[in-house]
């Protein structure tokens, strides 16, 4: 009963405004002033420094390297009858959708094996389990190279120990491509493991205890619970993760940077080849607009999943 | 809950269903240990790589996993007396603090106006600030090295201060929303009625009650800042204005010589300050990793 005195207060405040435009009116106008004045800010950093220069780089794409004459499509046909860019397109692909499997894959079975623990146990595994998502990538992939190194592999160490095979991680095409997804991997599922881990608290007990009475085993319980309830959670975070992988720049670049023959090269790292390293920014801003397909048709999806689990709640 | 379960089925059936229980936690044990090893093996080998000296970890005779012999301080010395690694951690840190600064002004208000004032339009930029946040820094760095170039910018860490709110600005301001949101309505009626402005509302009432939030917004503001690297990588070219990330990765690695022990040391120095705080507020950390895609 009492919270409905303030919600009738609320609607006869718009009606009192409408007969009279006196105080009232006056203090609505003045509230959506200052939210707006409070938004300008946000305003401002939004619009200056990511929606500006997101249709800047579109009008750069257009213009030839030196950037004083307008070439149209100029840049896009080059880069299509290139090799390198199929390869890159390619690499791209299987990097991005490889890692997020595997990324996702190890999220579900860690999330479930830190979840059967006893809850005082849990906090210090998932702690101990996050420790690669907390390091700045680029500094842990240093480590990573370090690990891989062509001389001083540790890793290639322990094979000569066991007389196993010296394996060229960086320095074989389809191994260097191998080691930049398993850096992503390991990087990643902590991210997975985290949001997964929060899902299946979120799983009401009474429907475990409902399907306990109607004798379902663990596999059933995890096949019609589970998972279901899960749904959204999990598609929300595989295309977060698409998105994020897709994009990366600081893996192929700090272990590999493209080498050997470009083969490990992403969109994000070929932009900056072209655009910084090179100098012909229009060649790069074309490159790195080729991430934006996936990123909208991600986010359209992502939205859409979001606003689907904040009706749920 | 389960255990309670487990227990009084154990008195009727025997046994059988604690054992099985105990079972499935030993396997969970080892699983999880074999994962643990996977996810810790970089910083454990880069710990044990750093204690050496450049002559021990080029003699292939000794195992590279095991700890030093003789372990040295000499790789923390010549990175703090040789090298411009401090300078790298004096830049690191001002960037971080002003742009975490920034970010907090401008993300605060403007998730207090878009979740609770409402205007004209608020709601689809609300939904604009999670699509803007959804964008990444590799579709941005190259018109963003023409705009920080027209600021006359570039070859700055001031540089790297204007362009890192595209970094952390949408995400805070998005999870400062769902805060704001969740809070009930009736607690700035009451405020108003008591003749509170907007301006006290906000700092008296809607930032003491969503200070999880507020906490779990500046960790990711400063993590994302420490951590960026293609803006710098970008944008800067001289090691007296380079900040940790891209100064570690280009000129301790480019120099002549691989000097692992101390390149090891830099990057465990650098990836300390993320640590240290998430060692600290860890479930504040979770909050705002998990809060981005639950709320709002």
């Amino acid at each position: 009963m009492s919270d409905t005195i303030p919600r009738t207060a609320a609607s006869g405040n718009t009606a009192a405004a409408i007969a009279r435009p006196g105080s009232l009116y006056r203090m609505s106008r003045q509230r959506s002033t200052i939210a707006f004045l409070f938004a300008l800010p946000l305003l401002v950093v939004i619009g200056g420094l990511i929606v500006y220069p997101g249709v800047y780089a579109m009008y750069l794409s257009t213009l030839n390297t030196r950037m004083n004459r307008f070439i149209g499509l100029g840049n896009y046909t080059f880069l299509f009858s290139r090799d390198t860019f199929w390869m890159v397109v390619e690499q791209s692909c299987l990097f991005a959708i490889t890692a997020v499997i595997f990324k996702a894959l190890i999220g579900i079975v860690t999330a479930h094996l830190v979840n059967n623990l006893p809850s005082k146990g849990q906090r210090k595994w998932r702690g101990m389990l996050l420790i690669p998502w907390v390091m700045p990538l680029s500094l842990s992939t240093l480590g990573w190279r370090w690990l891989l190194d062509p001389t001083y592999s540790a890793f290639n160490w322990l094979f000569a120990q066991v007389g196993g095979p010296q394996i060229g991680w960086l320095s074989d095409p389809m191994w260097a491509r191998f080691s930049a997804i398993l850096v992503n991997v390991w990087f990643g599922a902590p991210f997975f493991l985290i949001m997964y881990l929060a899902a299946l608290k979120s799983v009401p007990g009474e429907l475990y205890e409902a399907a306990s009475i109607d004798g379902a085993t663990a596999w059933q319980k995890l096949i019609h619970v589970t998972l279901p309830m899960m749904r959204n959670i999990i598609s929300i975070t595989v295309l977060f993760s698409l998105i994020v992988t897709f994009a990366n720049y600081d893996i192929v670049n700090v272990l590999t940077a493209g080498g050997p023959r470009n083969m490990t090269h992403v969109f994000a790292t070929w932009a900056f080849q072209l655009g910084i390293a090179s100098g012909d920014i229009p060649l790069g801003a074309s490159v790195s607009l080729f991430m934006f397909p996936i990123l909208g048709v991600c986010a359209f999806f992502i939205l859409r999943g979001v606003r689907q689990r904040g009706r749920e709640i | 809950m389960t255990a309670v379960t487990a227990d009084t089925a154990s008195i009727v059936k025997g046994g059988s269903l604690r054992r099985s229980r105990r079972w499935a936690l030993i396997t969970s044990y080892v699983c999880l240990g074999l994962f643990a090893i996977f996810f810790l093996t970089p910083p454990f080998y880069a710990l044990v790589t750093a204690t050496k000296s450049t002559e021990e970890i080029s003699n292939q005779n000794t195992s590279p996993w095991l700890p030093s012999m003789s372990p040295t301080l000499s790789n923390i010395e010549t990175l703090w007396t040789q090298t411009d690694f401090p300078i790298y951690l004096r830049n690191s840190a001002v960037v971080t603090v002003c742009v975490v600064a920034i970010t907090m002004v401008i993300a605060v208000p403007a998730a207090f106006s878009l979740g609770r004032m409402k205007f004209w339009g608020s709601g689809v930029l609300a939904t604009g600030v999670f699509l803007t946040y959804l964008v990444p820094d590799t579709l941005l760095f190259l018109p963003l090295f023409k705009v920080v170039g027209s600021f006359g910018l570039l070859n700055s860490y001031w540089g790297l201060v204007l362009v890192y709110p595209t970094l952390t600005v949408p995400f805070c301001t998005w999870i400062m929303i769902g805060y704001f949101q969740s809070i009930p309505k009736e607690l700035d009626e009451a405020a108003l009625i008591d003749g509170a402005n907007h301006l006290q509302m906000l700092f008296k009432i809607f930032i003491p009650v969503a200070l999880p939030g507020l906490i779990a917004a500046t960790i990711f503001a400063f993590t994302a800042c420490w951590a960026e690297f293609v803006y710098p990588m970008a944008f800067i070219f001289t090691s007296s204005q380079q900040v940790l990330t891209a100064g570690t990765i280009t000129t301790l690695v480019k120099a002549d010589v691989y000097q692992w022990g101390m390149i090891m040391t830099a990057q465990l120095i650098a990836a300390m300050p993320p640590l240290i705080l998430y060692a600290f507020l860890m479930d504040y950390y979770i909050a705002g990793l998990t809060a981005g895609a639950t709320k709002g």
